[in-house]
């Protein structure tokens, strides 16, 4: 073999496997989604449900037809937020878990839109500004401390979530409230709501405020100098701080920015769900939105690309999971387990060499077996 | 009239701080060797529901060991991901939380009590009667736990070895210790103390599995670890401050004309305070060099 050829096997077996390499993310997140499944197929089965028809209900009911793919987008716009919100404070080196209670304060932020009356569209801006203003707000609580005291994120955050849940409650039940029903608080006016985008369902246009908000989060973190700063401070503290980066700077900036998507992500529920376009006592249609958003963004990658596809899925899920309820009587709350396990895969960094590992030893063992 | 009330605040606080101080004693040991675990508060929530289980079906000591069983079985999913695997510990934590809200929710709704479901009384352990009041068995195990664990930490080969581990695996490894073992059982060790802090809260204390079991005690834990500076005997104290705010809180609910200030409010008291405490405390305390790091060789 000439040495010309050898050369040009050699860099086709480079790029081959170089590719493979950038396969691996996504490789490693669809092998964590079938964990996932089937880890909640075990326990349907444990506790007697059939997991075949459970499955099957969800993921016709996700992407059966438009109707479902139109709620299963409906469901993902809030998460495609949240996602992000863990994922630009992953990206500064963070583990930011108050997502949860920035989308409540968000939530009440713009429902207060209600009490006074602008010009169609003009109102619904005011609306989103009141959300990304209160959920930016509420971030730098944690974000002081973390700054100042070395007070750890996921302790700090945690807390401000239970004093959000607890502040929303009152805000829902004694400020809020609506004269007439004393259990939702007032619903948001016409003027200030996303239009539908598909007629017959829940999907309106908040979808796009949210693809609107994880592109310019591309941007700032892929395409400007503060982005690369909020990332390099994230990839090694130590490094960016001898290239003169404030590190104090950056995680301030990362936990502004991702308060702003999930107050986002609170004004998206109460200005883009139907039918009432209020919220109720108890806070049922926010919770677990900041906790559901994590999955998405590990699933994700913690890249907004990324972040786009896994919330069609997660939201998917949920979508899917009411049909499930429906049809196979599975409770909904299944969904939440399969993300759970879905993370808990994710934070293998070797996922995919740990699976081929063990499915050559179990494979050569069943080899042994026969050969036998 | 103020004896008993002082007396009835006492009681209270004393049972709040079991599931905290336990939980921070074991969390206290699993740091000392380098593992970060904020999966604790869903060890919390699957032991106090299948520890209340156990014990509706087998009796409150059944009940104990179910909930230490799943403590020590989640504790070692962690350490095994977080050691062998060198997983991502804060990831890792994520995820076990997540499972747990679904499992938890999910499994209220099969039994056919969506958010709540009481303990039945045979199933509850009997409180020790006392000239302060009734208490629970496990107060006193609360009581004894920090002391052995501090004698274990400051005193013992293996104290000094799980040490090691946390402020040098590099060192710990060369000279012959296996890192990754170390680090693993003092992390189970961690789960299982949580698991007995969740069964105790549906087992003894509280006597019911509602989904919000846990209410943030893992993490207040965790801030309570923070508090201790890896000194089990300051997470007795820091689980006893805790315990102290929220008996206030339940007995500000309690106080007649305490409609003046919004249940919501009395409410946050634990979190605010967690908050204050972890605050106050924070920069003067020295945690393990290598902590929340997985171990590599080079």
């Amino acid at each position: 073999m000439s040495a010309d050829a050898m050369e040009s096997r050699l860099q086709a077996s480079t790029v081959a496997r170089r590719a493979l390499a950038g396969l691996n993310p996504v490789l490693e997140s669809l092998l964590a989604g079938v964990l996932g499944l089937l880890v909640g197929a075990l326990l349907m089965k444990i506790w007697g449900y059939d997991p075949w028809k459970a499955y099957h209900a969800l993921f016709v009911g996700a992407y059966g037809d438009s109707y479902g793919l139109a709620s299963s987008l409906a469901r993902g716009t809030p998460l495609i937020l949240t996602a992000l919100t863990f994922s630009i404070c992953v990206r500064a080196g963070m583990f930011n878990i108050g997502a949860e209670g920035q989308v409540y304060l968000g939530a009440m932020a713009a429902v207060t839109v209600g009490y006074f009356s602008l010009p169609p569209g003009l109102h619904l801006i005011v609306g989103l500004l009141f959300a990304i203003i209160a959920g930016a707000i509420w971030s730098l609580g944690p974000a002081i401390l973390k700054i100042t005291r070395g007070v750890h994120e996921v302790i700090s955050t945690i807390m401000f979530n239970w004093i959000s849940h607890f502040l929303c409650y009152y805000l829902v039940a004694n400020v809020l409230v609506d004269p007439i029903r004393g259990e939702k608080t007032i619903s948001v006016p016409r003027s200030a709501r996303f239009p539908i985008l598909m007629r017959g369902t829940d999907l309106s246009y908040s979808l796009f405020a949210a693809v609107a908000f994880a592109l310019v989060i591309y941007f700032i973190l892929w395409h400007t100098v503060t982005g690369y700063e909020v990332r390099a401070a994230g990839l090694s503290p130590t490094a960016a701080r001898y290239g003169g980066i404030s590190s104090k700077r950056t995680m301030l900036l990362g936990f502004i920015l991702g308060g702003m998507g999930a107050g986002l992500a609170g004004a998206c529920i109460v200005m883009g769900l139907p039918p009432t376009y209020a919220e109720f006592s108890g806070l049922p249609q926010i919770s677990n939105l900041g906790f559901d958003g994590m999955a998405v963004a590990m699933v994700g990658r913690t890249h907004p690309i990324g972040i786009l596809v896994a919330a069609v899925f997660f939201g998917g899920l949920t979508a899917g999971g009411r049909t499930m309820q429906i049809t196979a009587g599975v409770p909904l709350e299944m969904v939440r387990v399969v993300e759970g396990v879905i993370v808990t895969a994710m934070a293998i960094p070797e996922l995919v060499r740990l699976f081929r590992f063990v499915w050559r030893r179990s494979s050569s063992l069943f080899a042994f077996r026969r050969a036998r | 009239m103020i004896a008993s009330y002082i007396r009835s605040i006492l009681v209270i606080s004393l049972h709040a701080m079991v599931p905290i101080t336990l939980t921070a004693v074991g969390e206290v040991v699993g740091e000392t060797g380098g593992l970060f675990n904020i999966g604790l508060e869903g060890i919390l929530m699957l032991s106090g529901f299948l520890g209340g289980g156990g014990a509706v079906l087998g009796g409150p000591v059944v009940g104990l060991f179910v909930g230490m069983g799943v403590g020590a079985l989640v504790g070692l999913i962690f350490s095994v991901i977080n050691t062998y695997w060198k997983g991502n510990q804060m990831i890792t934590g994520i995820g076990i939380n997540l499972f747990a809200m679904g499992f938890v929710a999910f499994g209220l709704i099969v039994l056919g009590a969506p958010g709540f479901r009481a303990v039945s009384p045979a199933g509850r352990l009997p409180p020790i009667r006392t000239p302060a009041g009734s208490l629970s068995p496990i107060i006193f195990v609360a009581l004894g736990l920090p002391f052995l664990a501090y004698w274990f930490l400051k005193r013992t080969r293996a104290g000094l070895i799980l040490k090691a581990v946390g402020e040098s695996p590099e060192a710990a490894d060369v000279a012959g210790i296996r890192v990754n073992l170390v680090r693993l059982l003092a992390t189970t060790f961690g789960g299982v103390l949580a698991g007995l802090a969740g069964a105790y809260i549906s087992v003894s204390w509280i006597g019911s599995v509602t989904k919000g079991i846990s209410a943030g005690r893992g993490f207040i834990s965790l801030a309570t670890v923070v508090f201790s500076g890896l000194n089990p005997l300051l997470a007795l104290v820091g689980g006893f401050i805790f315990g102290l705010f929220e008996s206030v809180a339940t007995w500000i609910q309690n106080l007649p004309g305490s409609k003046a200030v919004p249940w919501q409010f009395v409410a946050m008291i634990p979190y605010v305070v967690t908050l204050l405490v972890v605050t106050g405390v924070i920069g003067r305390v020295r945690f393990p060099k290598a902590l929340g790091e997985p171990y590599k060789r080079e």
